[in-house]
C-alpha cells in the first residue's frame, strides 16, 4: 500500500503582484469630498461615482446638455475649458458605451469627468452649442464607436475614410480589418460659408480652392478647402485623418511596455514628452514612482525636446513665410539636442528612452557636460533669430493681427499650450498641476495678448528661454545618484547579471516578458504639458497585460478644429502663416 | 581602317573596324558599358549607348526629390536636407513640392488608406523617368502599425525602387539610400515607359 506525502512549496515572501487589488487613487478621500461638494452646489442633478482619480459623475443622456451648460456658466466652478470627449466600449453591459466628457476650470484649476451611458441604438444630444470643441470630438466618437449625436450639424466620419465600414474601436472589430478607398470614393469637401459672408457683395465669382493634403504648407497630411471671394476666405472646411494610424486600437493589442514606441510617434517632434505622459499614467495606476535620478533625466529631456519642438515649429513657419535662413540656422542646435538623446538611448529622433517605472538604461557619463554645452549654445541662436524676424517690418505685417482668436473662443475651442497662452490665458500644466518636480524650479509662464500669429511667436520664443532656465537649474543641481528604474519585479526587468545568476530573477524576467505588466483594475487620467498643449492619457485597465482602453488627449485636435474659424475673412497667405504658427503635428492630430 | 593608338589618353580605345564593317560598337569603352552589353539587344548604335550612359550619369547626380512627407520620417528628411547632413553634396537638394517638377518621390512616413489615392495621383502626375524611394518601416511594410487603416507597404499602390529601413531612418541612412538609387540609375537598371 503506497502512502501519499504532501510537499508544501516554499512560502513566497517577495512583493505582491500588482493587479491583486483594484486601483485606488492616493488622495481618494479629498477627491470624493470635492466631488460631493460639486454635486451639491452645481444646481443640476449629478450622480457621483466615487473612488476615481477625478471627481466623476454619471449623467443621464437627456440631461447632458443642461448639465454641461450649468457647469460652464456656474459662477463658482466655471468649467470653461472642454478638455476631452471620448468613448469606451464595454460589450458585456446592457448600455455598452461610456461617453466620457472631461472638463477643466481655469479659475479653480480642477478637472472633472462626466460619463453618459448609452446602448447601441441610442443617441446622445449634441453639446456643440455649449462647447464648440466638441464638434470634432463627437464626430470622432461616432466614427470610432457608432454612437450618434442628435442634432449634430455635420455628423460624418472624421478619422477613417468614406468607404470604411464598421466602427473600429468597438471591441468586436478586428484590428487588422482594412477597407480600401478608391479614387472615385473620395468625397468632395464643401466649405461651410461663414454667416458673415452669406450675402455675396463683390463682383467676383466665388471659387473653392483645395489646399493639401500634399501641399508644402499643409505639412503633408492636413487638408483644407476654402471658398474665396476675390482674395477673401469666406468659407473653410478642414479634413483630417490622413495619418490615422490607429494608435488607440494598436494599444489594445499590445502590452503596456510595447505601447511606449507608439506614444513616441504621436507628437514626433517632442517624443520624450509623450513617453513621460504615458509612463506616468501607467505608474499612477500601478502606484509606483520612478526613482529621483530617472525623474531628473525625464525633466531635462522633456525640456530639451520642448525646445526642439518649438524650433521645428518656428523654423517651418518661417519657411512658409519665405524666410528660409532661420530654418537652416535653427536646425543646428536642434541637431545637438537630437544627438544628446541619441547618446542616451541609441535612437535619434524618437528615442523610446523611457520605461514604465524609470528609464531603459542610465545616461552616459558626459550627459551633464553635453547638456551644459547645448544650454550654452542655445541662447545665441534664439536671440539672433528673434532679432532677425521679430522686429522685421515685413514679418510683422504678415503676422500681426493674422489668425487671431479671442480668449473666450480659444477656451471654448479647447485650446491648451502655447496657442492658449498667446490668447492671454496663462495655463500651463507644469505650473497648474506640477509633476517631475517642476514646482521646485524657478521659472515663469509666458503669455501674450491678442491671440494672433505674432503673439504665438512671442510665446514660443520666450518659452524656449524659460526651458533653458529650467535646464540650467537642473544641471546645477546635478544628477541624483541611485538607480534609474524602480526595484519592483512586477514592473521592471531585473538586471541582466541577476537574471543569469539567480533563479528567482530569471522567473521574474520570464514572467514580465511573457505576461507583461499587469496594473490593477481601474481607470486613471494623467496629463503633462506637451510641446503644443496638454497631452493627457486616460487608461482603463482590466488587470491583464494589455490595456483595455488607452485614450490620448491630442492638443492639436481642438486647435486645428478652430483653424477654419481663425482664417475666416482673411487671405490665403494669412491662412498659411496661421497654420504654421499653430504647430499642428499630424501624428497626434489623427492619432 | 586601323585606329590610332594614343598612349597619353586615359580612355581605353578598341581596335576598331570601319563603320558598317563590324559589330556596331563604340570606339571607346564608357564606364559601365561592358556590364550593360547583354542589355543592349536592340543593337543600339555607338551614339545611343554613349548618350544613355551620359544621361543616366547626369540623372543620377541631379535628382529632384518630392518629399511626400507625412509623419516622423519627414522630420528626419528635414534633417537630411539641412546644414548638418546636407544632401546638396550629392546634387539632390532641389526639393520640389510639385510632382510636375520632380523625378524622385520620397515617401517619408506612414501612408494610410485615406491617403492612398492621393499618393497614387501624385505618382501619376510625375513625368518620366521617375523613381520612388520608400523611406522607413511604415512606407516599406506598414511598420508596426498592422492596423485597420494603414497601407501595409506602398508597393501595394506604386512601384518602388529603393527601400530604406529604419523607424525613422537616420539622415545618413536616407542619404545612403539616395546614393544607392544613384548607382542604380547610373547602371541603367531602371527602365520604364
Amino acid at each position: 500500500m503506497s502512502t501519499l506525502t504532501r510537499f508544501s512549496a516554499i512560502p513566497y515572501t517577495g512583493p505582491a503582484p500588482t493587479n491583486r487589488n483594484p486601483y485606488v487613487p492616493a488622495d481618494v478621500a479629498t477627491i470624493d469630498a470635492r466631488g460631493a461638494e460639486i454635486a451639491a452646489r452645481a444646481g443640476v442633478a449629478l450622480e457621483q461615482e466615487t473612488g476615481l482619480d477625478l471627481p466623476a459623475f454619471i449623467v443621464a443622456k437627456e440631461a447632458i446638455v443642461p448639465t454641461l451648460r450649468a457647469l460652464r456658466d456656474h459662477t463658482e466652478f466655471q468649467f470653461d475649458l472642454p478638455l476631452d470627449l471620448f468613448g469606451v466600449d464595454y460589450p458585456g453591459r446592457e448600455q455598452r458605451f461610456d461617453v466620457v466628457y472631461q472638463l477643466y476650470s481655469v479659475k479653480n484649476n480642477e478637472r472633472i469627468r462626466l460619463k453618459v451611458r448609452v446602448g447601441e441604438t441610442e443617441s446622445v444630444p449634441t453639446s456643440v452649442d455649449v462647447y464648440r470643441a466638441f464638434d470634432w470630438f463627437e464626430r470622432e466618437v461616432f466614427d470610432m464607436y457608432g454612437v450618434r449625436f442628435e442634432g449634430h450639424p455635420n455628423l460624418r466620419r472624421i478619422l477613417t475614410h468614406e468607404m470604411f465600414q464598421g466602427h473600429a474601436l468597438r471591441k468586436d472589430y478586428d484590428p487588422a480589418q482594412r477597407w480600401l478607398l478608391s479614387e472615385q470614393g473620395v468625397a468632395k469637401l464643401k466649405p461651410k460659408i461663414d454667416p458673415r459672408f452669406e450675402v455675396e457683395h463683390s463682383d467676383f465669382e466665388r471659387v473653392t480652392l483645395n489646399l493639401g493634403p500634399s501641399h508644402p504648407a499643409m505639412h503633408g497630411t492636413l487638408r483644407c478647402a476654402v471658398t474665396l471671394e476675390g482674395e477673401t476666405i469666406v468659407g473653410a472646411d478642414q479634413e483630417i485623418g490622413y495619418l490615422h494610424r490607429c494608435f488607440e486600437k494598436m494599444s489594445e493589442t499590445h502590452t503596456y511596455q510595447q505601447v511606449i514606441p507608439f506614444t513616441d510617434r504621436l507628437n514626433y517632434c517632442s517624443a520624450v514628452i509623450n513617453n513621460v505622459g504615458y509612463c506616468m499614467t501607467v505608474e499612477k495606476l500601478l502606484g509606483v514612482a520612478a526613482p529621483e535620478r530617472a525623474q531628473h533625466v525625464r525633466l531635462m529631456l522633456s525640456e530639451f525636446y520642448r525646445i526642439a519642438d518649438h524650433i521645428v515649429c518656428i523654423g517651418t513657419n518661417l519657411v512658409d513665410l519665405g524666410a528660409l535662413t532661420n530654418f537652416w540656422y535653427l536646425f543646428q542646435p536642434r541637431e545637438e539636442i537630437i544627438a544628446l538623446a541619441e547618446s542616451c538611448s541609441g535612437a535619434r529622433l524618437l528615442p523610446t528612452y523611457l520605461r514604465i517605472g524609470g528609464l531603459a538604461v542610465d545616461v552616459p557619463a558626459d550627459f551633464l557636460s553635453n547638456s551644459q554645452r547645448i544650454v550654452n549654445m542655445l541662447p545665441k541662436y534664439i536671440d539672433e533669430v528673434e532679432a532677425l524676424v521679430m522686429k522685421n517690418r515685413i514679418f510683422r505685417d504678415r503676422t500681426e493681427g493674422v489668425g487671431a482668436i479671442t480668449k473666450e473662443d480659444a477656451l471654448n475651442f479647447g485650446f491648451t499650450g502655447p496657442c492658449l497662452r498667446a490668447a492671454g490665458v496663462p495655463f500651463d500644466v507644469r505650473k497648474a498641476s506640477p509633476y517631475l518636480g517642476y514646482e521646485t524650479y524657478d521659472w515663469d509662464v509666458p503669455y501674450a495678448e491678442g491671440g494672433d500669429t505674432y503673439a504665438r511667436f512671442l510665446v514660443r520664443f520666450e518659452e524656449m528661454r524659460q526651458s533653458i532656465r529650467i535646464l540650467q537649474q537642473a544641471i546645477d543641481r546635478g544628477l541624483p545618484s541611485g538607480p534609474v528604474i524602480v526595484d519592483n519585479p512586477y514592473v521592471a526587468l531585473p538586471p541582466k547579471e541577476k537574471v543569469y545568476n539567480e533563479m528567482e530573477s530569471l522567473i521574474y524576467h520570464f514572467k514580465l516578458i511573457m505576461h507583461g505588466i499587469q496594473p490593477p483594475v481601474g481607470e486613471a487620467y494623467f496629463q503633462v504639458e506637451g510641446g503644443n498643449g496638454e497631452v493627457g492619457f486616460y487608461i482603463v485597465s482590466d488587470g491583464t497585460k494589455n490595456p483595455y482602453r488607452v485614450r490620448v488627449r491630442p492638443p492639436c485636435f481642438p486647435i486645428f478644429e478652430a483653424y477654419g474659424h481663425m482664417i475666416m475673412g482673411q487671405t490665403i497667405p494669412d491662412a498659411i502663416a496661421t497654420l504654421g504658427s499653430l504647430n499642428i503635428i499630424a501624428g497626434e492630430l489623427d492619432h | 581602317m586601323p585606329v590610332l593608338k594614343n598612349d597619353s589618353s586615359i580612355i581605353e580605345r578598341k581596335t576598331g573596324v570601319a563603320p558598317g564593317q563590324g559589330p556596331e560598337k563604340g570606339l571607346i569603352t564608357l564606364p559601365g558599358e561592358t556590364a550593360n552589353e547583354s542589355d543592349d539587344l536592340g543593337g543600339g548604335s555607338y551614339l545611343t549607348t554613349k548618350l544613355d550612359t551620359m544621361v543616366n550619369w547626369a540623372r543620377g547626380n541631379s535628382l529632384w526629390p518630392l518629399p511626400f512627407g507625412t509623419a516622423c520620417c519627414a522630420i528626419e528628411f528635414m534633417s537630411m536636407v539641412s546644414s548638418a547632413y546636407d544632401i546638396a553634396r550629392f546634387g539632390a537638394e532641389v526639393v520640389r513640392f510639385s510632382p510636375r517638377q520632380a523625378d524622385l518621390l520620397i515617401v517619408a512616413g506612414t501612408i494610410v488608406d485615406k491617403l492612398a489615392p492621393v499618393l497614387k495621383k501624385i505618382y501619376d502626375q510625375m513625368p518620366e523617368p521617375k523613381y520612388v524611394l520608400a523611406m522607413g518601416a511604415c512606407a516599406t511594410s506598414g511598420g508596426f502599425y498592422r492596423a485597420y487603416h494603414v497601407v501595409q507597404g506602398i508597393d501595394e499602390i506604386i512601384p518602388v525602387d529603393i527601400w530604406v529601413p529604419g523607424c525613422p531612418p537616420t539622415p545618413d541612412g536616407l542619404m545612403y539610400g539616395i546614393l544607392k538609387l544613384k548607382e542604380k540609375i547610373e547602371r541603367g537598371e531602371i527602365k520604364r515607359g
